[in-house]
């Protein structure tokens, strides 16, 4: 894809999710039949087997009021893959994160240099629309954040606003987002009933169908478990495990174990001369297994950060 | 439970103001009801509403004691105000918010808070001298239900805009990120989430104008022309009640005074009217 296709995503443009999805799609059929096949749950390869690039970063440098924050990250993203951002606090993780769909636009004295491409396209570009951007890369918070509207709304809200005008089209996306993350059952009889009379787990799980709903390629999570109890981050996590194939996921997370669970691929964050840098990446199984640079090690040994 | 002597002390002395507080607005309650009996008794309630005039100086049976212009009259100019200045403190409060740039929107909060603080005479002085003889050339007479509209809207339209602003400001900023996350248009963030969760502060500020615009007295005495009768058009001139308390109190005697307590009892019965239809109206919003 090429930058106009970053354009295509208008708000008022339906179908043009689906012709994404379309795109990604090849991917998530290998994955439904190598499920179909018998392959073991385990072997997550097939879910993310191309290996394409769909986000990339170049020298990606953050500063904050004159203040670098992160600096030179330059990451490839494989689309379909879970991306586990680890590392310890303070090192540029969720700048990094906020990068990837310019939530930094909304930060003052935030400046941006480097470039984030996602299928080719520069977001940063002065022609891109932002909240076609912001639709196709939908973004989940360390704490749950569903508005303090009605259950149903939250969904079929942000849907009216990209654009979807017929009723019941809303309704069916909206019971389809809910079935995904599991609460349908939970909130049906219920869903005029507001948001926030939700328990924290289900709360979060609203957020990530509020942010499915809307059907983007890119999902950002930042710390989505570290604000729940054990139970309610377990099942999240499951959810989680569930969008692999399907969407393009980028997790942050504090939780090694977490990370080593769930990720395809990992990039670890540290601070060096004062600002968050990725010092390694790869697949998951080496980083964890065979780290090269000695921090890494000492980290994923628990000996460190 | 033991208790530190500091504290004991600290709660006598909060329970003496909260209970010095609740006193006040009893004893005037209290005090009102005593002042109105003897105009109640002797006159009768209906008579205050439909007896053919307002010339209370009669005495009891050959007076006249319809409140029911002046009523209509204070209802026209309080709503015709909150009508005009909900949309412009909204208005302001948005674009101070979520539009204003971060230097034009505290020099703009400033100004608004100093229109907050002008006294009513000044504001009534501005209207007489300005307003009416403006309003006059276009449609005589001038001071009119129209200039107490505007006046009271000047003076309510601060109410509105800080507290709205206020209310605006503690939305977390987790639910407007939330909404630019998911790709929300600054318009649409506002609509669909920042009000909604604002709205308990909006209503009350809304509220609390109202209750300005119904009890100024001064600025509207001294726009509004002050003849007892029921408006055509709000180009006549009319009386509100506050306003006939004002000017009669200095030589009423007697029934006519006590009917002035009648018409101040009247003002505090529609307050408590509004009030209580507000937390009806409100009273199913549990979203915030």
């Amino acid at each position: 894809m090429t930058r106009s296709n970053l354009q295509i995503t208008t708000p008022s443009d339906v179908s043009a999710g689906e012709v994404a999805r379309a795109v990604t799609g090849a991917s998530a059929e290998d994955a439904a039949k190598a499920e179909h096949l018998g392959v073991a749950a385990s072997d997550r390869a097939p879910c993310c087997m191309d290996r394409e690039p769909v986000v990339c970063t170049e020298h990606l440098t953050v500063q904050y009021g004159g203040q670098t924050a992160m600096r030179d990250v330059t990451m490839p993203i494989y689309r379909g893959c879970i991306t586990g951002i680890v590392g310890p606090s303070g090192c540029g993780k969720s700048t990094f994160l906020n990068c990837l769909n310019r939530m930094t636009d909304m930060t003052e004295g935030c400046r941006v240099s480097g470039r984030v491409l996602i299928d080719g396209g520069d977001i940063n570009h002065g022609t891109v629309n932002l909240l076609a951007l912001r639709r196709r890369v939908g973004m989940i918070f360390q704490k749950p954040n569903p508005f303090p509207l009605s259950i149903r709304k939250n969904l079929t809200f942000p849907l009216k606003e990209h654009g979807v005008r017929s009723g019941s089209q809303r309704e069916s996306l909206m019971t389809t987002a809910l079935q995904q993350v599991g609460l349908w059952e939970e909130v049906k009889d219920r869903l005029d009933a507001p948001a926030l009379g939700l328990s924290g787990g289900q709360q979060q799980r609203l957020c990530l169908a509020r942010a499915l709903v809307l059907e983007p390629d890119v999902v950002l999570l930042d710390e989505p478990c570290s604000a729940l109890d054990p139970i309610a981050s377990g099942v999240v996590e499951d959810l989680i495990d569930s969008l692999r194939g399907r969407y393009t996921v980028i997790i942050v997370t504090h939780n090694l174990a977490h990370a080593r669970r769930l990720a395809d691929d990992v990039a670890v964050f540290w601070l060096e001369e004062g600002a968050g840098t990725v010092i390694e990446r790869g697949p998951a199984e080496q980083v964890f297994t065979a780290p090269r640079h000695p921090a890494t090690a000492a980290y994923v040994e628990g000996r460190r950060g | 439970m033991y208790r530190p002597s500091s504290d004991m002390l600290l709660l006598a002395i909060l329970r003496c103001l909260a209970l010095i507080a609740v006193a006040i607005v009893l004893l005037i309650v209290v005090f009102l009801l005593i002042e109105s009996l003897p105009a109640v008794r002797s006159v009768g309630m209906l008579r205050f509403f439909g007896d053919a005039s307002w010339h209370p100086a009669g005495g009891a049976e050959a007076g006249r004691f319809n409140l029911t212009p002046m009523l209509i009259g204070t209802v026209a100019a309080a709503a015709g105000a909150v009508l005009l200045a909900v949309p412009l403190g909204m208005g302001s409060a948005l674009f101070c918010r979520f539009y204003a740039p971060r230097r034009i929107g505290g020099v703009y909060r400033r100004l608004v808070e100093l229109l907050a603080g002008i006294p009513s005479v000044v504001y009534g002085f501005w209207g007489l001298m300005v307003l009416a003889p403006l309003i006059r050339q276009w449609q005589p007479p001038g001071q009119s239900l129209l200039a107490g509209i505007l006046i009271l809207t000047i003076m309510i339209l601060p109410t509105v805009a800080l507290l709205s602003e206020s209310s605006l400001r503690s939305v977390p900023r987790s639910y407007l990120d939330g909404a630019s996350a998911l790709g929300l248009s600054r318009w649409s963030t506002i609509r669909g989430v920042a009000l909604p969760a604002a709205w308990g502060g909006i209503f009350t500020a809304v509220l609390l104008a109202t209750g300005r615009a119904i009890g100024e007295t001064m600025a509207v005495l001294m726009v509004a022309g002050n003849v007892v009768q029921t408006p055509a058009s709000i180009f006549e001139p009319v009386r509100t009640l506050t306003a006939n308390i004002a000017l009669e109190l200095g030589y009423a005697m007697e029934h006519h005074r006590s009917a002035l307590f009648v018409s101040g009892l009247v003002l505090m019965v529609m307050i408590v009217v509004i009030v209580s239809l507000a937390s009806w109206i409100n009273r199913g919003r549990v979203h915030v």
